[in-house]
């Protein structure tokens, strides 16, 4: 490696580095943004005079008296209750990933480890299933849902979140588990295990990393959602993205615009945290589906 | 694997998918050649102190009745996807009658709802998946290209615009370009035009969800790209180098085709998520500008009344179209295993 970039000319050092510079600034500023315009009055992030205003914030300084305010984050999470909202969040994510994963661990060992040709079509239906936009799904649920009083509730979203987390969890650890040796459950069955004792005392033991790395994904899954989440949960119940996009409806109006920018903020925050933790676990489930074929 | 185990095994998630997602199908399928049920009119005699006069009301208990009976409502078979809100064949005819030109038909077609949310979702899928393709490969290049110790750092900042939440992201971006934001004003520096807004102009709106989706969407590409050329086989391209091929040979000849496998599957995966772009409209409040197929159910179905025979029948319209997009990858598939 040391060789070849040695070998790079100047011109083509420089063009590299633009670019990375380049996308550097595309991906993180408007983030840093953001996160900065939070803590100024709306006067100064959507400034009309003048887009410097938003750095320095002289609007901010003579409306509250500080250079910085939390007025945003207040009326976000006091005013409009959006801690509710993050607590509704936190229910539906835990239960998202705790189901999702239990169902997926059994179906995707079993597609890894069956021979026969059905199990190849399962897979491809749940590829088609993976396929479908979810909100054409909301509009079958709906009248359902309205007639057997079951519209509104979290254990509803919860369940339909599962349902459509499964195709993509399905792949996942079918192609996770599909690297574990056949050998290791098969050798525990000549032993005497019947598959489930074997699956529960040799395959769970070795499965985490993989597991963990779908968690991940179905945890963004339930995280991001708003297609389902908007049509099913009723105002109450909702989850913070349903939530931050009520916003937009009434506070604009209000000239609240800042309680949106207050809970887009907080609703990114533990996203970030969450890559800098699991960056590698991230990056190698992007390529697990790929790489491997 | 025995059957019987296997069928126990996948048993939970199998029920879940038939039931929220297989099911549901079904149930559009059926919804979507269904109406509501039709009002049932009455005629009550309102005699007062001037006189007589007939009133016409809705029957409220036997339209309920009605509708007992009938939960689904009337069967109205094709006629909801021949209406004006969706396939709107007579409204087509006739502009396909008094059309002038193929540019004036295609600008009556798209003032329909269907044909403008589809001429959008189409442009968006076709115009962002490439550019998703071709920028993922660049800045996968150019990361691998860097030193190793800020490699991390690349990759932490690229992944978060693909990992927020889509509606999130979108806004972030919005307010940015708003005519008060600071993209939005320099833009208007850019122009010299003090009153350029993106929010009101048509082209400008698509070409700013583009972006969006391209900025969304590119760190994917880039890391399966990344990862591909992770694993590119160093003794190939030593051999390249010794037979002098130039640092562009190389790139076309030893790295595109080890990744053109990789670049079937963003483009399947990519397809997908393209043609139920959603949150970006609603974030930039642009369905003045651009609607989608997924904005249009959304539509129908949220509002004061839940128009879910219109929902139905374009979810339907949408699954057809993401069965055709993905028809040929299908097909492949099949083939494969039929080889096998």
């Amino acid at each position: 490696m040391a060789a070849k970039t040695q070998r790079r000319s100047h011109a083509l050092n420089l063009l590299l580095i633009v670019v990375l510079v380049v996308w550097m600034i595309l991906a993180a500023f408007p983030f840093i943004w953001t996160l900065w315009g939070s803590f100024k009055v709306e006067g100064d992030f959507f400034s009309k005079a003048d887009w410097a205003n938003a750095l320095a914030g002289p609007l901010t300084l003579k409306e509250t008296g500080g250079s910085f305010t939390g007025a945003g984050y207040h009326g976000a999470w006091i005013k409009e209750a959006f801690g509710l909202a993050a607590m509704n969040t936190v229910i539906v994510c835990l239960f998202v990933v705790t189901i999702s994963l239990t169902f997926g661990t059994l179906g995707g060992y079993a597609l890894s480890r069956s021979t026969y040709r059905y199990a190849y079509w399962f897979l491809i239906i749940a590829l088609i299933f993976r396929a479908m936009p979810p909100i054409t799904l909301v509009s079958g649920y709906l009248p359902v849902f309205f007639n057997w009083n079951l519209w509104g509730h979290l254990p509803t979203a919860i369940v339909v979140l599962v349902a459509i987390n499964q195709p993509f969890t399905l792949w996942m650890l079918h192609s996770f588990f599909k690297n574990i040796p056949k050998d290791l459950d098969e050798s525990a069955m000549v032993d005497g295990c019947n598959r489930f004792q074997a699956f529960r005392h040799v395959i769970v033991p070795v499965m985490w990393p993989g597991v963990i790395t779908t968690g991940l994904f179905s945890f963004l899954l339930a995280y991001n959602d708003f297609a389902v989440t908007t049509m099913i949960l009723s105002k109450e119940n909702q989850t913070m993205v349903p939530k931050i996009s009520s916003f937009l409806g009434t506070t604009q109006t209000k000239g609240n615009v800042m309680f949106a920018v207050a809970a887009v903020v907080s609703a990114t925050a533990p996203l970030f945290v969450m890559v800098l933790f699991f960056q590698r676990q991230i990056v190698s489930g992007l390529t697990a589906g790929a790489v491997k074929g | 694997m025995k059957h019987k185990t296997f069928f126990w095994f996948v048993l939970p998630s199998s029920l879940a998918m038939l039931l929220f997602i297989f099911f549901p199908i079904l149930s559009v399928l059926i919804q979507s050649v269904h109406v509501d049920t039709e009002q049932v009119i009455k005629e009550v005699k309102n005699c007062g102190p001037f006189g007589c006069e007939t009133i016409t009301s809705i029957d409220q208990e036997a339209t309920q009745a009605l509708e007992r009976e009938n939960p689904l409502g009337r069967f109205a078979g094709l006629t909801t996807y021949l209406d004006r809100r969706h396939l709107a064949v007579d409204e087509v005819h006739a502009a396909w009658g008094s059309t002038t030109g193929v540019g004036d038909f295609f600008n009556q077609l798209v003032n329909l709802p269907f044909y403008k949310a589809m001429s959008f979702t189409l442009a968006y899928t076709f115009i962002v998946t490439p550019l998703v393709i071709i920028f993922g490969f660049i800045i996968a290049v150019a990361v691998n290209g860097a030193v190793k110790w800020v490699r991390g750092p690349l990759i932490f900042f690229s992944l978060l615009p693909m990992l927020v939440t889509p509606l999130v992201g979108a806004l972030t971006l919005f307010w940015m370009v708003d005519a008060r934001g600071i993209v939005g004003n320099a833009l208007q520096y850019l122009a010299s035009d003090p009153n350029l807004s993106v929010k009101a102009s048509t082209p400008l709106t698509w070409v700013m969800l583009m972006v969006y989706g391209v900025w969304h969407s590119a760190p994917f590409a880039f890391i399966v790209y990344y990862a591909g050329l992770q694993s590119v086989n160093k003794d190939t391209l030593e051999s390249a180098m010794i037979d002098g091929a130039s640092r562009w040979e190389q790139i076309r000849y030893v790295i595109i085709p080890h990744l053109l496998p990789l670049t079937t599957f963003i483009a399947l995966m990519q397809l997908m998520d393209n043609f139920r772009v959603f949150e970006p409209i609603v974030s930039f409040s642009a369905e003045a500008h651009a609607t989608s197929l997924s904005w249009a159910i959304y539509n129908d179905l949220g509002g004061e009344t839940r128009q879910l025979s219109s929902a139905a029948a374009t979810s339907v319209l949408t699954i057809l179209g993401i069965s055709i997009l993905l028809l040929p990858v299908l097909v492949r598939t099949w083939r494969d295993f039929t080889h096998k």
